[in-house]
């Protein structure tokens, strides 16, 4: 029970700090920070390592672990690759 | 571990400089670069902890995600990049789906009918955290994938199924059923599974409803969901890391949907719901 509470209030705190970090953002930026917020969702792949990586457990969980590692990693890398050339983009219009 | 918890504060801070970064011109880059190295940190903390025993499929993984990833990033047209984020959503929710099956499968094949996590969790709470990690990811996984087929022009109008609004609380009726038989027999595997397939379905009925131009919405509300469903697989696996991350993320692309909602003069719920409402208008105003 212990460990549930101090989750939650991480969570709780965390989910505020989430709306309060996004205030006013210029509608040529909403794709962007989309594309930027989405690459950390892929933050699952914590989750992914750790049940990859157990050792002891059957070959199915292994394989389910090392699916979600890929698929995570490619929200990564693609989702902060895709960001990066939305924003060059934007600074090339600038000059 | 304490290391760990700290390498995840640490990059959480950097999430939320990022997020913080990318809300303005000047600064977006810097705070795109900013997310990008707490993930790093994130990762090779993960990479330490001491239940991490076998790194082979770990840098498999890593490597052809990665891999798939740039060459998905590189290739995409700028006039499309819309779709490939909701596609690489999608991916992201569809890895939470697969962790907690993945979990699940572990501690079921280790306890049986004492489905207690190792995690210090009692049953019941570790059993919700489950289900909401699966649900959401799969409603995310599917959700996105109709959002991705909308924008390529696969199914460009609001697509009407017969009895939608039944069909989707029908639906949504199943599912509430099937997690209180899962919560009080969690030793029933075959519950989970269903449970995820009739998620999965339930993601395609959301999003196909809804027309092509409210996508954009639709793509920031389905990223705020991958984030909740990372955070819940936080809960399942008591890791901090997770939970911080996944709920930033998660209330964040609320706003962000939100605002993009405003900058459209329409409103959340008429994007999301919208589809189901004037369907009998439209219906009529069909021509032939």
């Amino acid at each position: 029970m212990e460990a549930l509470i101090g989750a939650l209030t991480i969570f709780v705190l965390a989910v505020f700090v989430g709306f309060e970090v996004i205030t006013k953002v210029p509608p040529t930026l909403h794709t962007p920070l989309m594309s930027g917020s989405n690459a950390i969702s892929g933050i699952a792949v914590v989750g992914a390592i750790l049940c990859a990586g157990a050792e002891g457990t059957s070959l199915f969980a292994t394989i389910l672990g090392f699916l979600a590692v890929v698929l995570a990693m490619i929200n990564i890398v693609g989702g902060f690759m895709v960001t990066d050339r939305m924003l060059q983009m934007f600074k090339r219009k600038k000059d | 571990m304490m290391l760990i918890n700290l390498a995840y504060l640490i990059a959480a801070i950097l999430f939320i400089l990022g997020l913080k970064g990318l809300g303005s011109p000047r600064s977006a880059p810097r705070g795109n670069m900013l997310g990008a190295v707490g993930m790093l940190i994130a990762i090779i903390a993960t990479l330490i902890n001491k239940e991490v025993m076998s790194y082979t499929w770990i840098i498999a993984g890593i490597v052809v995600g990665s891999a798939i990833g740039a060459i998905m990033a590189k290739r995409v047209q700028m006039t499309q990049m819309p779709e490939m984020v909701a596609l690489f959503n999608g991916f992201g929710g569809a890895a939470s789906l697969l962790v907690a099956l993945s979990e699940y499968s572990k501690v079921a094949g280790h306890y049986h009918n004492a489905l207690v996590a190792d995690a210090g969790m009692a049953a019941p709470q570790w059993s919700v955290a489950l289900l909401l990690s699966a649900i959401i990811g799969a409603v995310t996984l599917t959700g996105s994938i109709v959002a991705w087929a909308k924008l390529q022009g696969y199914a460009d109008k609001a697509m009407q199924l017969p009895n939608q609004s039944l069909l989707r609380a029908g639906l949504g009726l199943v599912l509430l059923v099937l997690c209180a038989w899962f919560v009080v027999k969690p030793e029933m595997g075959i519950v989970l599974y269903a449970i995820a397939l009739v998620a999965l379905l339930l993601g395609i009925l959301l999003v196909i409803a809804i027309g092509g131009a409210d996508m954009p919405v639709v793509i920031a509300l389905l990223n705020s969901y991958s984030g909740l469903a990372a955070a819940a697989t936080g809960f399942v696996l008591n890791n901090n890391g997770l939970i911080i991350s996944g709920s930033l993320v998660g209330a964040s692309g609320i706003i962000l949907s939100k605002i993009m909602c405003k900058a459209m003069n329409r409103s959340l719920g008429a994007v999301l719901f919208g589809g189901a409402m004037v369907s009998d208008e439209q219906m009529a105003n069909i021509p032939g």
